[in-house]
């Protein structure tokens, strides 16, 4: 919790917990193999210590192959077993489950900016709702920066050219601190804010609540105002001889590129397509798309995408 | 056998009676500024690392006291963000990458292989100039203007959004990497080609294995991060995009080139600190080491896998969970040899003859804190745990014990031991023996505070911390005062040994060597004839502790 | 007090190129070989870097670079690497007449080499200004009538980059050259003593092998196949 001293941060996510599990199994090796060597180190001091200026030790023994095997063998079992452990906690925080609640994030020199789908916006603050997966893009207008809450145990690089995923789900309502942990500049330390953990019922509440200011507009709605506004609906108008591949129905699905190769049409591929348009043709379309890089805001691609993923496959079933 | 040898109470000062050695050899400021003597030169290192070392302390005293509140009430922000990156700079590149290679290396290598002097002694002096020039141009970049893009000097930032002196530090920086190269060509080859005969490759004393290791270390991995700088300056001069997401450019890929220098040059640093505590551990146990080829495949080992595990500082930039996961894997491996040289270090102590000299307390604190630093590298090698530690304290407090607790540790210890041969003094022992404690104890209080503070989420790099993290940053500031002591104190009674220490006989610790074999201070030439090595290293059985040779043959 | 070492040295005293700190001529020549052998193989990590780089934004953008490097000349580069490739030759020869004693022909294709090495400096002279003419040279003045301008100048930043570190190599070279046929001419070198000869020929080899990478890299990207 904000504010309350304690030697560990709260345990606040579901991964939280795993990781401190790890963290005490790590701690034990530590303090075990730093106590032993201390330990030996102090016993031999006292016990060998040298009594005359002249004297030379008469043990012969210099080496042994089977303590070098030994202490070779064994703390590299150890070191394997944090190795696996912590390669599954990872293989864990890197795979958002398919359920989550999503929210745009981008940070810009110094600040936190996040937009909740139904469109509500927030700065360096970020409610969620308890008990329940919530998946971050997170992206950057300039440096860049790192997406930290202690309490989650979770962190990740917001890098300017690239939208990278964070998931959580929180366990206990509360504030919890949100950091920047990349140095980004003169306000890196000021880039701070919380992230507010509700109830369910609650958390409805304050989505469904007016923002003072502007109106509320849910960010795949702002994404095809872009759509419209930015020109993109003449070329993927969806009609039969566009000029440019439609785009119902292919978020998530593989796309045929020019090349031969095929890629999955993630947010980054769809980034990727919209700034900078002809790294990756699709096959069977010329390379007459704008680039727009430079001309929208990663806050805007973010909400074009949210819109095209919004445009479900002609037969039914698109994906969320 | 006679006693070990205890040094001789002579007059100070008195010139007419003292046999010519490198110090006295010739006087005037030219005859240091154009010296090719490797011993010299050694000494000039030592006296501009030292200015390095100061000028990077007092970065990090500024940065401890703004550290003792939560607000930023010393420093305006700007200002900070100066002081903790012209604290990395000065202390990475200008005093821990050359400061035992370039002092005790140049000072000894020539004496433990029994060469005259180095391969290439005027490529040595180049080298020191080559250090100089590029430091003063940092220096210059720090004192005009400063720097605030971290040591790390990471993109876009550095590139396209630092309004700082950017471009001179990273010239500085990139002109002092040629003088590490040098150091480290000249290294190899005088290890390769100048060993005295019968001083086969197993029987060279540690000191040189790892001397060796970190030569090719600094060989290989030095030119990329220059290569890097220069793209660095290019795209900050020109506009360029290699780093630049706006102009078709990675700004990760520069992670990937800075850190696959970066990495193995924490290897340049505590290789050489290792190689300086198996001497000590074998001097002052009289015994010969436990394991040495183990100790030389060690070190070797951790010159090769050092190039192999660059990206676990990039866990969390959000590339590929494989790639991920290689990188852990490795630097699982790469911490293995250096736990195998721990045990060995420390079974070379049973049953030996263990002196408490300083040395020794400085090498005993190397083991216990290179211990800690070092498997708290294992909290950061393993993916499920660094992303929650990564750009924390827990990371600082880390590198601090590995570099200061460890690499710095070692080399008090080193400057001590071999102070007698440099200087012709005996320092005095009880001071060092304070300093030896106070360091101990005042880096403990600093550091170690630091783990629980990254644990608990304190971010590295923060001038404004949040109200529940001073408790633990007041103790830390409190060590570092302890710490400054500790470190000021050498600098005097070593100076002051110069001229009222006692004169050092030959061999004044009774320990195996070559360098011992010859008188404190050597002559020019180091040895007047030839020595011939019949023996292995720290062979105390056979070794017979004379008294300190007649100053008479030398003639 | 060079004098009084060599005569130390009973068995070197003969030697009067053996520098103080070896013990005879051999461990000299050892040290020096090997020394420019550790001082090359750093060289190639330091252009290891930068291919790198080369090799990683080639591999994203294999377009764009392959435009861009149609507007190298292919011919200038051509006969620039004919033109390193034949001052290879003659330094090789240079070698080989240091081995034997011939100074009149040690010196002649030294100066060959350098001549050789002049030539290519002056071709990459005249293709650089040629660049800056066509605003091809990456900066603010940078222009690009294709697609992927960015692309593009990234691949004329590394362009520029690599062949300038290479030139700048080359001018090192003929710097080392006028020393070594200011001393060839003196006399210096016969078959007891050729060592600077050698370890300057390894230097210029390698050089040689940097652009032999360097040509195909960066002028014939997406040329096989064009007429």
């Amino acid at each position: 919790m904000i504010g309350k001293f304690s030697l560990i941060p709260p345990s606040a996510s579901t991964i939280a917990p795993q990781v401190d599990a790890l963290f005490w199994f790590i701690s034990a090796v530590t303090a075990f193999f730093s106590l032993l060597i201390a330990g030996l180190i102090v016993v031999f001091m006292v016990r060998y210590r040298r009594r005359r200026d002249d004297e030379v030790p008469q043990h012969e023994e210099h080496g042994s192959y089977a303590l070098e095997i030994a202490w070779t063998i064994i703390p590299f079992a150890i070191t394997m077993v944090m190795f696996f452990w912590g390669a599954s906690i990872y293989a864990s925080i890197k795979r958002p489950p398919d359920d989550a609640l999503h929210i745009n994030v981008v940070g810009k020199q110094w600040m936190w900016k996040a937009q909740h789908m139904e469109g509500k916006r927030e700065i360096n603050e970020i409610h969620v709702p308890v008990g329940r997966p919530v998946r971050l893009s997170i992206a950057s207008e300039d440096v860049i920066h790192s997406f930290y809450v202690p309490a989650f145990r979770i962190k990740q690089d917001a890098v300017p050219g690239r939208i990278n995923q964070a998931w959580f789900e929180a366990t206990k309502p509360g504030e919890y601190h949100l950091f920047c942990a990349e140095y980004c500049g003169t306000i890196h330390s000021g880039m701070i804010g919380k992230i507010i953990v509700m109830e369910p019922a609650a958390f409805q509440q304050w989505l469904a609540g007016a923002t003072p200011g502007a109106p509320v507009v849910p960010v795949a709605e702002l994404g095809r105002q872009q759509f419209e506004q930015r020109g993109c609906v003449t070329c993927h108008s969806g009609k039969p001889g566009a000029l440019a591949p439609a785009l119902a129905g292919v978020f998530g699905s593989p796309v045929p590129l020019a090349d031969g190769s095929t890629v999955t049409a993630d947010e980054s591929y769809l980034r990727e397509s919209i700034l900078n348009p002809h790294a990756k043709l699709v096959a069977g379309f010329g390379p007459i798309m704008p680039v727009y890089q430079g001309l929208l805001s990663e806050e805007n691609v973010m909400q074009i995408i949210a819109y095209v993923k919004s445009l479900a496959a002609a037969g039914g079933g698109g994906h969320s | 056998m006679s006693a070990a040898p205890i040094p001789h109470a002579e007059p100070a000062g008195r010139a007419g009676d003292r046999p010519t050695n490198y110090l006295n050899a010739d006087y005037g400021v030219w005859s240091w500024l154009l010296t090719v003597d490797h011993k010299r030169i050694g000494v000039l290192y030592l006296i501009s690392i030292t200015v390095f070392f100061l000028i990077g302390a007092a970065y990090a005293g500024m940065v401890r006291l703004e550290l003792l509140t939560p607000r930023g009430d010393v420093f305006g922000d700007d200002t900070y963000n100066k002081l903790f990156t012209m604290h990395g700079i000065s202390m990475v590149f200008f005093f821990l990458i050359p400061s035992i290679p370039a002092t005790l290396g140049n000072f000894l290598v020539p004496l433990m292989v029994g060469a005259r002097d180095l391969a290439f002694p005027k490529i040595n002096l180049l080298s020191w100039y080559i250090f100089m020039t590029g430091g003063l141009l940092a220096l210059g970049a720090m004192f005009v203007g400063g720097v605030d893009t971290g040591w790390t000097f990471y993109t876009p930032f550095s590139t396209a959004y630092a309004t700082t002196n950017v471009i001179p530090a990273a010239v500085g920086i990139f002109i002092a990497g040629f003088s590490s190269i040098l150091t480290g060509l000249n290294f190899i080859v005088t290890i390769h080609t100048m060993r005295a005969p019968g001083l086969t490759w197993f029987r060279m004393p540690l000191f040189l294995w790892a001397h060796y290791a970190t030569s090719l270390i600094m060989i290989l991995g030095t030119p990329v991060i220059a290569v890097t700088i220069l793209l660095v300056g290019m795209e900050r001069m020109f506009g360029l995009g290699f780093f630049d997401p706006r102009l078709g450019g990675d700004p990760v890929l520069f992670q990937h080139l800075f850190w696959f220098y970066s990495h193995p040059a924490v290897y340049i640093m505590i290789l050489p600190a290792q190689g300086v505590v198996s001497e000590l551990v074998c001097a002052f146990s009289r015994k010969r080491v436990f394991g040495y080829a183990f100790i030389c495949a060690s070190s070797l080992l951790i010159a090769a896998l050092g190039f192999l595990v660059w990206g676990h500082h990039m866990f969390t930039t959000g590339q590929s969970v494989y790639a991920g996961m290689i990188f852990s894997f490795l630097s699982m491996f790469v911490a293995i040899p250096s736990a195998v040289k721990m045990f060995n270090w420390t079974a070379t102590l049973y049953q030996g003859s263990i002196s408490w000299s300083a040395p020794m307390l400085f090498a005993l604190g190397f083991m216990g804190l290179f211990t800690l630093g070092g498997l708290t590298g294992l909290f950061l090698a393993t993916l499920g745990t660094d992303v929650h530690l990564h750009d924390t304290y827990f990371v600082v407090a880390h590198f601090h014990y590995v570099m200061v607790g460890g690499a710095v540790m070692a080399y008090l210890g080193g400057l001590h031991y071999w102070w007698p041969k440099i200087s012709g003094r005996m320092y005095p022992e009880t001071p060092a023996k304070i300093s030896a404690a106070l360091v101990f104890l005042g880096f403990n209080l600093t550091f170690f505070p630091q783990f629980v503070l990254g644990y608990m989420g304190m971010p590295r790099r923060y001038h404004v911390y949040v109200d529940e993290f001073q408790v633990l940053n007041v103790l830390s500031t409190a060590g570092a005062t302890i710490l400054g002591v500790g470190y000021i104190l050498p600098l005097f009674y070593l100076i002051w040994s110069f001229r009222y220490g006692e004169r050092a006989p030959a061999n004044p610790w009774g320990a195996s060597g070559l360098e011992w074999q010859t008188p404190s201070p050597p002559p020019t030439e180091n040895f007047v004839r030839t020595p011939i090595v019949t023996r292995d290293a720290y062979d105390y059985h056979h070794l017979e502790l004379s008294p300190a040779p007649k100053e008479a043959a030398l003639g | 007090m060079a004098e009084a070492l060599a005569a130390a040295h009973a068995s070197d005293a003969h030697d009067l190129h053996v520098a103080h700190q070896f013990d005879d001529a051999e461990q000299q020549w050892g040290a020096s070989t090997l020394g420019m052998w550790v001082f090359l193989a750093q060289e190639v990590l330091f252009f290891g870097g930068i291919f790198a780089v080369y090799i990683i934004y080639r591999t994203l953008f294999p377009d764009a670079f392959a435009e861009a490097s149609n507007h190298l000349d292919v011919t200038l580069g051509t006969f620039n690497t004919a033109v390193l490739i034949g001052s290879s030759l003659t330094m090789a020869l240079a070698v080989h007449a240091s081995q034997v004693g011939h100074r009149g022909p040690l010196v002649a294709w030294i100066l060959l080499t350098m001549l050789l090495g002049s030539v290519f400096l002056g071709v990459k002279v005249y293709e650089y200004a040629h660049k800056w003419e066509q605003n091809l040279v990456p900066g603010p003045w940078f222009q690009w009538h294709g697609e992927f301008p960015q692309q593009a100048q990234i691949f004329y930043s590394l362009y520029f980059g690599m062949t300038g570190l290479h030139a700048l190599h080359m001018i090192i070279g003929l710097g080392i050259m006028t020393w070594l046929v200011l001393a060839a001419r003196a006399g210096r070198f016969g078959p007891n003593y050729h060592n600077p000869v050698e370890i300057t020929g390894l230097y210029w080899h390698f050089v040689d092998i940097v652009w032999i990478f360097l040509f195909p890299l960066l002028y014939l990207i997406g040329r096989h196949g064009h007429p």
